[in-house]
């Protein structure tokens, strides 16, 4: 069987060699032309004149298109219809793009692109969640609110409580290969589009309306990301748009991408927001009752703000049973780049601020972090299921928003309002309603907590600290249950293609992209196991439109469970097929037919695989099919707040041990343990290299990577000159991943979890340590570190416990 | 670079310097200069059809290009290798990396910040020339598949040249060796396991073809490289070679057009530190390439033009390092990595501090001479080099003269250097077992200085007698901390007086809050690297880098 084998991913060999073709690299006609935007250099303003005759002058200058030379500005946006191709009388960001220079090449291009001379009008720039706030400048009317119970009652009794004001940075993707896209164009006006993209489909939708073109007149072809981390579900929309137009007006082949610089100050990055908290607890640190608010910066356009916010609401308890809770969830618009689909997307900001209360009440008692977080656990899991959960409304009453109807993405989202929850009943529940039947945690920390001599090592810690006057070390260990589906019901859903050909060879396809996760591979060994080849006799095919239609973004961890059932449900179509077509010649039942070690073994007899094929295709037996996925169970509306969202959660935890300089606050990661649930895992070295890396992102988002915007809404860290992600020095010292080996309750394939996202969140270990360590300073005030915890900001905390501020 | 003794500048520098600082002294040069600024296509000194270097093995030359052509553009535009990738164009993340062999030896460089020009006379090896004569992947390569070190692949061809290259010289030392190469999948420990056990391989024979080539007599470049003779029917020429009717290859200037760059560009290539003196004499607007690590993004990022540049590449006497009365002389063209060296023996914090200059990539371009005339406030070299009471040595024509480095550094962004005058080398002690170099970043490896302070403090029974205190980050420029240093000499060394002496702080600086740090914490943190310095001294442990987990 070869899922669940540890293969290389299937484009290593090609990436090690440099083979491995991204969009930038596939040769395109040598008529081709190359694109850059200008951009505003105001957050906000009236346009009051472009000036764009030096560009037009501009050695290597083919065209300059700018609004007023489109009819209608295509729209690049993925929900609200609210981001023009180029800006329209008024810019809303430093970073906007004002006009698109095509150009012989792309150096030509950006040096012309420099040349726009644009006066505006400034107007006042909202920049800042405060800024937002008082001009009640939002998405959506008012915030969104969720209750469970009496939380200020529960609150109010409780022995004791605490508050805060946490303030978390956002995060740029830093994918390593910036934004691209290709358009080649075709007979009779048709496109092809070579995309960088984790959403061919929202690339084919939004260039066929640009070109206002049917969806069958574009095809979008992807065959790797050189990463995408979220980056790549609606960012890359400009690029082919803004190719697809130039291409069919010039008639050339039209490339774009960024420059370093220009992608980091145009595209969106993972919010940042403040989180404000109240809880009640007792002497146990067991919550009574919590608040939350979340202040999110959503930037100029909604994107998919409303969808990221939701998910933050919707892991606001992460892994602690919540007696009563209050989630107030407010999303900001604001004048700086439109905060976008990052990894987690929202999940991490609202696991992170229960996380904070945890740290904060333990503090507060005492008490061992973990203990307080043992004690706020769900219920172990159960067996049985618990009450099924509410009918779902019906989705298609939903609306859009005052744009036009995106389907294809998750910035499809309606207006929500406040709505109170009905109390649970003997399951616990989640604040959204949904029980929680799979939680695995109890086992999966207790085993942590002894393979990583959990205990033993904070009490070393602590006597090694009260030798240690300059440096000290902290540690911690934090959980993460992480939702499985797409919270936009109808995204849940995939298909794939596969052909046996008469020689036995076998080509897959399906609607997920590959940005380096190894879904490919791990389909791949999905497809074998049908046929019982080997997985390198299964082809890879890059994602295309014109193969697979009406796919959902790769996105929110589900590339494998969806495409892998998909693909299972094709490959088994043909194998079906063909057993019954040799079960028929041999006279025997269709399920004695083995497919096994590239054999096929009927009655006594053994046939190579392809052998077989050639039969099949001799007997005009079709050896093609498309299969579909759909997940089942799911009901969520959103209206509401209430239903099963996830068809199941995805568990892990981490400990980390750190330690940091008291005079400078410098920091650094020492250890790392993780373990980590991924069901059966498909593929366990695949999911081990996600956990690894999704771990040191997670602690990167939460130490150096510091985004800085100066008073006049300038980006000035963009460029990694100034934007630190984690270095290879960055990594724990020690650094023990392991997973977490039990099938998945649900029918996933192969009884496997996802892994894309949820070992994001286990980086939160590491400012929490950070917290303890910084805790080691002092004798009674809360370190209260924000996020990212820069040396800068751990020497503030130092000086905060110490009543040095 | 090895220390020479007596070679290039040195001997008429250590003249100088033996006649006392600040003394300006005339020297003759003791070589005539083979050009002159004023014969015409000579002074250009060179066209750009001179460039020849070999490319995976196989001898180019390079023609219609723009001297500030990078050689990542050409590569992938040019030669359709497009392994070699564009992650930043910066210098900052590695997705470049191509490894770059001279007499020196090998050494990873990132192509995205390296001129044409630079290469003339070495050889280039990128991704697609790692592999075996039969295709069989290099160890390394190997050992990132069997290790799982890529996911994306995008950062993979940039991290594998950078292993090879530390392979090969059988280094251990992976952060540094991969500080310049960053990825966002992977967690980069998968990479670690990948080096580690290529570490325990040899590097394949054919890795050394390319110092082989270079160091056979017989092989064309011996011409090329020793006078910039050239035999042009011996080589194919890259790109379309046009001619004017007389024959001279078209310069740069016509062919730069198809980069959008109208200005005539004019490149010189002088072979020492005369010709250099005499050409940037008679061209003071030049501007003047060494590693390119910062001139780079001026053409990458500004989108300058650069109408007049030299390239600084073989100018070999200043590329000398020399042991003599208890002091360094360091050529201004010595490298950082070449620099790191050298001083790690004797000065082993400064050793430190150039560990986390900048990357392995940057180290092997970046000059100790442009690192000081870039004049940057926030450089690493020049704090701790003014701690060690440096002696800078300028050359204008064939004056010379030299000044202590901390008064090179008039206010921001200006230097004390005339119109026509070059950063020439440093000189500075060998040995100062207090000095200790503190630089704080946002993150440890492959960052710019938020604050770096340099301290030595000389303490005579339990009395500080001398102390030379430089801060980088503090000021508008690399500035001693005077007022500091005042209030320690002549105190006990002790607690006390360190308390009193952090006040000090405030008078010598007023820091500016930008992206790396805010004035606050520059000035708070400044004033704890003195306590650090103190606890250091006497023995507390006090980097956090020291700590094992």
């Amino acid at each position: 069987m070869s899922m669940g084998k540890s293969l290389p991913h299937d484009a290593a060999p090609l990436h090690v060699t440099g083979q491995a073709r991204y969009v930038d690299d596939i040769p395109l006609p040598a008529n081709a032309l190359h694109l850059a935007f200008g951009l505003s250099t105001v957050a906000h303003g009236d346009i009051l004149s472009i000036d764009l005759s030096a560009v037009r002058a501009a050695s290597g200058v083919v065209a300059v298109y700018a609004a007023e030379d489109f009819d209608h500005v295509p729209d690049c946006s993925p929900s609200l219809g609210d981001e023009p191709l180029v800006a329209t009388g008024k810019v809303h960001f430093v970073g906007q793009p004002i006009f698109i220079v095509v150009a012989e090449s792309h150096h030509a291009a950006r040096r012309a692109a420099r040349l726009g001379r644009v006066e505006y009008r400034e107007l006042p720039a909202l920049l800042t969640v405060d800024d937002a706030l008082a001009a009640n400048s939002r998405f959506e009317n008012g915030p969104v609110i969720w209750t469970k119970g009496d939380t200020a009652a529960a609150i109010a009794s409780a022995p004791h409580q605490v508050e805060g004001r946490f303030e978390v940075g956002g995060q740029e993707h830093f994918y390593l290969e910036g934004q691209v896209a290709a358009c080649l164009p075709q007979d009779g006006g048709d496109m092809v589009v070579l995309s960088s993209t984790q959403h061919p489909t929202e690339i084919q939708h939004k260039v066929a309306h640009a070109l206002h073109l049917p969806m069958s007149a574009v095809r979008v072809e992807v065959r790797r990301m050189g990463g995408g981390f979220g980056g790549k579900e609606s960012q890359g929309n400009w690029l082919a748009i803004a190719c697809a137009v130039a291409a069919t007006r010039t008639g050339r082949p039209c490339k774009m991408r960024y420059d370093r610089d220009d992608d980091m100050v145009i595209t969106g990055k993972r919010h940042d927001l403040r989180i404000l908290y109240r809880a009640g607890f007792d002497d146990q640190g067991k919550l009574t009752g919590v608040e939350f608010s979340h202040l999110f910066r959503c930037g100029w356009s909604m994107d998919l703000s409303l969808p990221v916010a939701d998910r933050a609401m919707l892991h606001a308890d992460n892994a602690y049973h919540l007696p009563a809770v209050r989630i107030e969830s407010h999303r900001l618009k604001t004048n700086t780049t439109s905060a976008t689909a990052f990894r987690g997307f929202g999940g991490p900001q609202g696991v992170i601020g229960i996380e904070r209360v945890m740290d904060h009440i333990a503090h507060r008692l005492a008490l061992d972090p973990l203990d307080v977080r043992r004690a706020n656990f769900y219920r172990a899991m159960v067996e049985a299921p618990g009450a099924s959960p509410p009918d779902p409304e019906d989705i298609s009453a939903e609306k859009t928003g005052q744009g036009e109807g995106d389907l294809t993405s998750r910035g499809r989202a309606v207006s929500v309002g406040s709505h109170a929850l009905a109390a649970d009943g003997a399951v616990q529940t989640t604040p959204f309603h949904m029980p929680v039947e799979d939680f695995v945690l109890h086992e999966l920390t207790a085993e942590l907590e002894q393979t990583s001599d959990y205990r033993a090592r904070r009490a070393a810690i602590a006597d090694w600290n009260a030798a240690s006057p300059v440096l000290k070390r902290g540690i911690a260990l934090t959980p993460v249950k992480f939702g499985i589906s797409f919270t936009l019901t109808h995204l849940n859903q995939a298909g794939a293609l596969v052909h046996v050909y008469q020689d036995g060879s076998i080509l897959l396809n399906h609607g997920g992209t590959e940005m380096g996760q190894g879904l490919f591979q791990k389909v791949a060994q999905v497809v074998a196991g049908v046929f019982g080849v080997d997985p390198a006799a299964v082809k890879i095919t890059a994602t295309d439109t014109a193969k697979v239609p009406n796919t959902s973004a790769t996105a929110a961890s589900s590339g494998s469970d969806l495409n892998g059932k998909a693909a299972k449900a094709a490959a088994e179509t043909v194998r079906d097929r063909m057993a019954a077509f040799i079960a028929e010649k041999h006279q025997v039942p269709v399920d004695k037919v083995r497919f096994q070690d590239g054999m096929v073994r009927v009655a006594g007899e053994e046939y190579a695989f392809e052998r077989v094929a050639a039969w099949a295709y001799q007997a005009r037996v079709s050896l093609s099919s498309t299969g579909f996925y759909a997940t089942p169970k799911i009901t969520w509306d959103r209206v509401r707040g209430q239903g099963r969202p996830f068809l199941y959660f995805a568990y892990g935890a981490a400990v980390t041990e750190v330690v940091i300089d008291t005079l400078t606050g410098e920091n650094r990661i020492l250890r790392a343990d993780i373990l980590h649930d991924t069901g059966t895992s498909l593929n366990p070295i695949l999911d081990i290299g996600q956990v690894e890396g999704a771990y040191v992102q997670g602690a990167g988002w939460l130490t150096t990577e510091e985004l800085v915007w100066d008073g006049k809404g300038r980006l000035t860290t963009h460029a990694p000159s100034t934007y630190k992600i984690p270095a290879c020095s960055d990594r724990p010292r020690m650094f023990n991943v392991a997973l977490w080996d039990r099938p998945n309750r649900e029918d996933s394939i192969g009884k496997s979890k996802a892994v894309g996202e949820p070992p994001f969140m286990l980086g939160i270990s590491a400012l929490y340590a950070l917290s303890d360590a910084v805790a080691a300073c002092g004798d009674g005030a809360y370190s209260a570190l924000d996020a990212p915890a820069t040396a800068e900001r751990v020497l503030d905390a130092v000086n905060r416990v110490r009543g040095d501020v | 670079m090895p220390c020479g003794k007596g070679q290039g500048f040195l001997k008429d520098y250590n003249k100088a310097i033996t006649k006392g600082r600040g003394r300006v002294a005339r020297f003759t040069p003791h070589r005539a200069a083979t050009h002159t600024a004023s014969n015409g296509e000579k002074a250009a000194g060179w066209d750009m059809t001179g460039i020849a270097f070999l490319l995976n093995g196989t001898p180019v030359r390079v023609a219609d290009q723009p001297p500030t052509r990078t050689l990542l553009d050409w590569l992938r535009e040019g030669r359709g290798l497009n392994g070699t990738k564009e992650g930043c164009n910066e210098g900052d993340c590695g997705a470049c990396t191509v490894m770059v062999t001279d007499a020196a030896g090998s050494r990873a460089l990132n192509a995205c910040i390296l001129f044409l020009p630079q290469l003339h006379g070495k050889a280039v090896r990128t991704v697609e020339g790692l592999s075996g004569p039969k295709g069989e992947m290099h160890p390394v390569q190997a050992a990132m598949v069997d290790h799982h070190g890529s996911q994306c692949g995008f950062c993979t061809p940039g991290f594998v040249v950078s292993m090879a290259v530390g392979q090969m010289q059988g280094r251990t030392d992976h952060d540094d060796v991969l500080a310049g190469n960053l990825c966002r999948c992977t967690g980069y420990a998968p990479i670690i396991r990948a080096a580690e056990a290529a570490a325990d391989t040899l590097a394949p024979e054919w890795m050394a073809a390319d110092s082989k080539a270079l160091a056979d007599p017989d092989f064309f470049f011996s011409k090329i490289s020793s006078g910039g003779e050239t035999r042009p029917d011996d080589l194919p020429v890259e790109g379309r070679q046009r001619r004017t009717p007389d024959g001279h290859a078209i310069g740069p200037g016509e062919a730069a057009g198809q980069e959008g760059q109208t200005a005539p560009l004019h490149a010189f290539r002088p072979a020492n530190s005369d010709e250099l003196a005499e050409w940037y004499q008679a061209n003071p607007d030049a501007t003047l390439i060494a590693g390119a690590t910062d001139v780079g993004l001026w053409v990458t990022k500004q989108m300058r033009e650069l109408p007049k540049v030299a390239f600084l590449n073989g100018v070999t006497d200043l590329q000398q390092i020399e042991r003599q009365g208890g002091l360094l002389h360091v050529g201004a063209g010595v490298t950082i990595a070449t620099l790191r060296a050298a001083v790690a023996p004797t000065l082993p914090s400064f050793g430190e501090l150039l560990r986390r200059y900048a990357s392995e990539q940057v180290r092997n371009a970046a000059t100790i001479g442009g690192n000081i005339a870039n004049g940057s406030p926030i450089g690493d070299g020049p704090p701790a080099l003014i701690a060690l009471g440096a002696t800078l040595h300028l050359r204008r024509g064939d004056v010379m003269r030299s000044i202590p480095l901390e008064s090179f550094f008039l206010e921001y962004r200006k230097q004390d250097r005339q119109p026509g005058e070059f950063v020439a080398g440093i000189s500075f002690p060998e040995q100062a077992p207090n000095l200790r170099c503190y630089k704080l970043s946002k993150r440890f490896d492959q960052d710019i200085s938020a604050v770096c302070g340099c301290f030595n403090v000389t303490v005579t029974d339990g009395i500080v007698t001398q102390a030379r205190i430089a801060f980088g980050g503090m000021a508008g420029i690399p500035k001693r901390a005077s007022a500091v240093e005042a209030a320690l000499i002549g105190e006990v060394w002790s607690e006390a007086t360190i308390a009193t002496a952090r006040a000090a702080f405030a008078t010598d600086f007023t820091p500016l809050s930008d992206m790396r740090a805010s004035a606050a914490y520059r000035l708070g943190s400044a004033q704890n690297l003195l306590t650090r310095y103190f606890h250091d001294l006497n023995g507390i442990p006090v980097s956090v880098l020291e700590v094992q987990p």
